[in-house]
């Protein structure tokens, strides 16, 4: 196989490697540690960290991408590679992948959607449900066996959660114990009842939780379609856990685009003040005054023009589809750069009035350094709370903007898309609901998981709650 | 007071030549009407004659900013950016691709558009301010805290939802209004509710919580303590002292949106079939119609800024000591 590096590939693992590096460097500075420690202190930022990082996990993985080598007609491995972009996940959920039905489905079924007429063996056709090529494909008599298949597997898969997350407590009580220097019964007593300094319990209680849903969830996966089919076969499950990258992908990647600008416009604008304080908010009122969805729908019109004019510049349909995902992050980021440079310049306004600002001064340092060493660090909360306060808000624009069709490219799963084409279904008789379900109950509990832990990010790093403003205008432009 | 509207009149000037440079960039410079010819007769086998007429039909066969072949004014007049872009400021809109004229369009859509967006602000607005006191009335007991929970949780479920759930429970299941529709006069009432109401809904997690909080700032102050203190019953303080003086952070984001109300919204008029702005801009994005985007643009921009004008002035109505000058 052939590794390919997409570009939002490398902007998320270059993402990884700064959490990485900030990660190391709040580790030496006992300030920044302490208002770590405060959002580890909540309970709910505690469970809501271990849910993000359920879904990290998912979208990192999703973020390793190849070019399988392509087969000869017996199997064996020949020159050149496959056009299709796979990733790690793919491969991980290959059985799911491939085991693809002719439409519709329901959740757990072992019969299709819709009546096909069939030629019964005696040369008579009649029209009946026919069984599924994957669902239950191991049942001999469906009807029959399928109660009890489905409750062996949940129990089997039960068994199996509670065996890891047991062998997982254990272990954790035992370093606990180490760390405490504490008996394990002791230790296991004070995580139990919250008396630790962090929220164990909560995350924890979360992490068996989520335990208990995957365990039947994969045990029922290996015979069934957890979530059942879509219109084309596809199983709904895959693809809702292949649309985790895309939202990850969307409130992360577009931040990280409109970080530079609106810190290092909004500094300037408050420090340096005069003309250039006129240019940036020139800049900024003219950006604002323009509604939003109008604006990502004039760029990503004219970006899907460049694209389809231009076929030649992407090898694979996986990075002209990749190019556009990156082009709606950039484009995101420009029309929501503005309310976080707006606040930066106003508390740059008033951090150049203290003291220690005008001590700098007065040392002759230059004002690039002022900028830089002595505003910069005291605005980073501000700028930690809108990254962690937009990201849900991206997420849920990320839907939106699919449906109004100026979202990703049609090919790219998301939950934007996947909604997208199973709204309609809902008027079939009788309804098909799964993919819906799916993608807004994992979009929901996404973004509430988001929420929760932003909460407990602003509430440890601003206590006087000043990053209200910014959560507010990312829920505007949802909405 | 006069002197300082006209003034900021005038500084629309420029964020509006701004607004417009931008969307004559955008739609002009970096994608030429070739590429947008090329576009619409399809990407494949089109003859540059196809193109050149596509482009004549459509006035986009001129030089962009500057036309050396014409003579006096001409030379900046006959130019793409003088026919397409310029003119918008004089609200001349021009056709859209299909012919049509936008400005008529924009005048009979408006109706429809304003039909929804009003109801759902003033209903959607006090239904907030409402539920938001009732959890500053009841701070810090079980009520609150739930309450707050539920506006989290409502704030994390996408609008798709609220609008696709609410037309799927109400109208398929219940048949108590219409799936979607529109007609004129008294009618008009029994396609409205449903939208209306669903836009409240969705709307109510993150005003509440961002009210709650706006109100326990208040709650917080010296004056609140001092009023409690004359004897106040805590009804007579939260109405009569908190509501007032929370008035300038609430109406700092709520004026600003009420122009914008005409622009009507994109996803409840799409999916209830209201023949409104918004479903107008939808479609013109859909089919790739720039005039019809670009003059949607122009009109945003301006009633946000009518939107900042107001904001402003209605700071003097709720707060005696602001002064405009």
């Amino acid at each position: 196989m052939m590794p390919i590096v997409l570009w939002t590939d490398a902007l998320v693992f270059l993402l990884l490697a700064a959490t990485a590096g900030a990660g190391l460097y709040i580790r030496r500075h006992e300030y920044l540690l302490a208002s770590w420690r405060r959002v580890g202190e909540s309970r709910a930022g505690m469970a809501a960290l271990v849910v993000l990082l359920a879904f990290v996990a998912v979208g990192l993985l999703d973020s390793l991408h190849y070019r399988p080598r392509l087969a000869d007609a017996n199997g064996r491995p020949a020159n050149g590679y496959g056009t299709e972009v796979r990733s790690v996940l793919d491969a991980l959920l290959q059985p799911l992948r491939a085991a693809t039905e002719k439409t519709y489905s329901a959740p757990l079924a072992t019969h299709l959607y819709a009546r096909e007429t069939v030629e019964l063996p005696d040369g008579t056709q009649a029209r009946v449900f026919p069984r599924l090529k994957h669902g239950g494909a191991h049942l001999g008599d469906a009807e029959a066996e399928w109660g009890g298949d489905v409750a062996w597997r949940i129990l089997r898969g039960l068994f199996f959660a509670v065996l890891a997350g047991l062998t997982f407590l254990l272990g954790a009580v035992h370093l606990a114990a180490r760390h405490w220097a504490v008996g394990r019964s002791q230790a296991w007593r004070r995580m139990r009842r919250g008396e630790t300094r962090f929220a164990w319990n909560a995350a924890l209680l979360t992490a068996g939780l989520l335990l208990l849903l995957a365990g039947p969830a994969i045990s029922l996966a290996g015979g069934y379609h957890v979530f059942g089919t879509d219109k084309v076969g596809q199983d709904v499950l895959y693809l809702t856990l292949k649309s985790i990258r895309t939202g990850l992908v969307i409130g992360t990647v577009t931040t990280l685009a409109m970080l530079p600008f609106a810190v290092a416009l909004g500094i300037a604008a408050g420090y340096l003040g005069g003309w250039v304080d006129d240019v940036i908010q020139y800049l900024y009122t003219t950006l604002n005054s323009i509604p939003g969805v109008l604006l990502i729908a004039a760029a990503v019109l004219m970006v899907q023009v460049a694209i389809d004019t231009h076929p030649d510049w992407f090898a694979t349909a996986a990075q002209r589809a990749d190019a556009r995902l990156l082009a709606l992050c950039l484009i995101l980021g420009v029309t929501s750069w503005t309310g976080l440079c707006r606040l930066l310049r106003a508390e740059t306004l008033k951090l150049r009035e203290l003291e220690y600002v005008q001590a700098a001064q007065a040392f002759g340092a230059s004002a690039a350094r002022i900028m830089g060493r002595h505003i910069l660090p005291n605005v980073m909360h501000i700028v930690l709370i809108a990254v962690v306060m937009d990201f849900s808000g991206l997420v849920l624009a990320e839907a939106v903007l699919s449906y109004i069709g100026i979202g990703v490219d049609p090919s790219t799963i998301s939950f934007g898309t996947m909604i997208n084409t199973a709204r309609l279904e809902l008027a079939r008789e009788p309804v098909v609901w799964w993919s819906l379900v799916a993608a807004f109950t994992f979009m929901f509990v996404l973004v509430l998981a988001a929420n929760l832990f932003s909460d407990a990010v602003r509430d440890a790093f601003d206590p006087r709650l000043t990053g209200r403003r910014i959560a507010h205008s990312a829920q505007g432009q949802t909405a | 007071m006069l002197a300082y509207v006209i003034r900021r009149l005038f500084y629309a000037i420029p964020i509006l030549i701004g607004v417009n440079l931008l969307t004559f960039t955008l739609f002009f410079v970096v994608n030429t009407p070739d590429d947008m010819a090329r576009m619409q007769l399809g990407v494949k086998r089109v003859t540059p004659e196809a193109i050149e007429k596509w482009k004549a039909e459509r006035g986009y066969d001129k030089p962009l900013l500057y036309n050396e072949n014409a003579a006096g004014a001409a030379r900046l007049t006959d130019t793409i950016f003088f026919e397409k872009s310029a003119k918008l400021f004089v609200f001349d809109f021009g056709r859209a691709d299909d012919g049509r004229d936008i400005g008529h369009e924009i005048k009979t859509r408006m109706g429809p558009s304003l039909a929804i967006a009003v109801p759902t602000f003033l209903l959607g607005l006090f239904v907030t301010v409402s539920f938001a006191l009732l959890l500053a009335f009841f701070r810090a007991t079980n009520l609150d805290f739930w309450g707050v929970v539920l506006c989290v949780a409502m704030m994390s479920i996408s609008s798709l939802f609220y609008i696709i759930g609410g037309q799927y429970l109400v109208s398929k299941v219940w048949h108590l209004v219409p799936i979607s529709g529109y007609a004129g006069g008294l009618d008009a009432a029994r396609f409205l509710l449903l939208p209306v109401l669903i836009s409240v809904v969705a709307g109510i997690g993150s005003s509440t919580r961002w009210y709650r909080t706006i109100f326990l700032e208040e709650i917080g102050k010296d004056y609140v303590r001092t009023a409690r203190a004359k004897g106040l019953s805590e009804a007579a303080v939260l109405f009569r002292h908190v509501l007032r003086n929370a008035m300038i952070p609430i109406l700092t984001g709520v004026v600003v949106v009420i122009p914008l109300l005409f622009m009507g919204s994109l996803l409840v008029e799409s999916f209830f079939g209201i023949p409104g702005l918004g479903s107008y801009t939808i479609d013109a994005i859909n089919a790739q119609d720039f005039a019809v985007v670009r003059a949607m643009v122009f009109i945003g921009s301006v009633l946000y800024i009518v939107g900042l004008l107001l904001t402003d002035l209605s700071y003097t109505l709720v707060d005696p000591r602001v002064r405009l000058q």
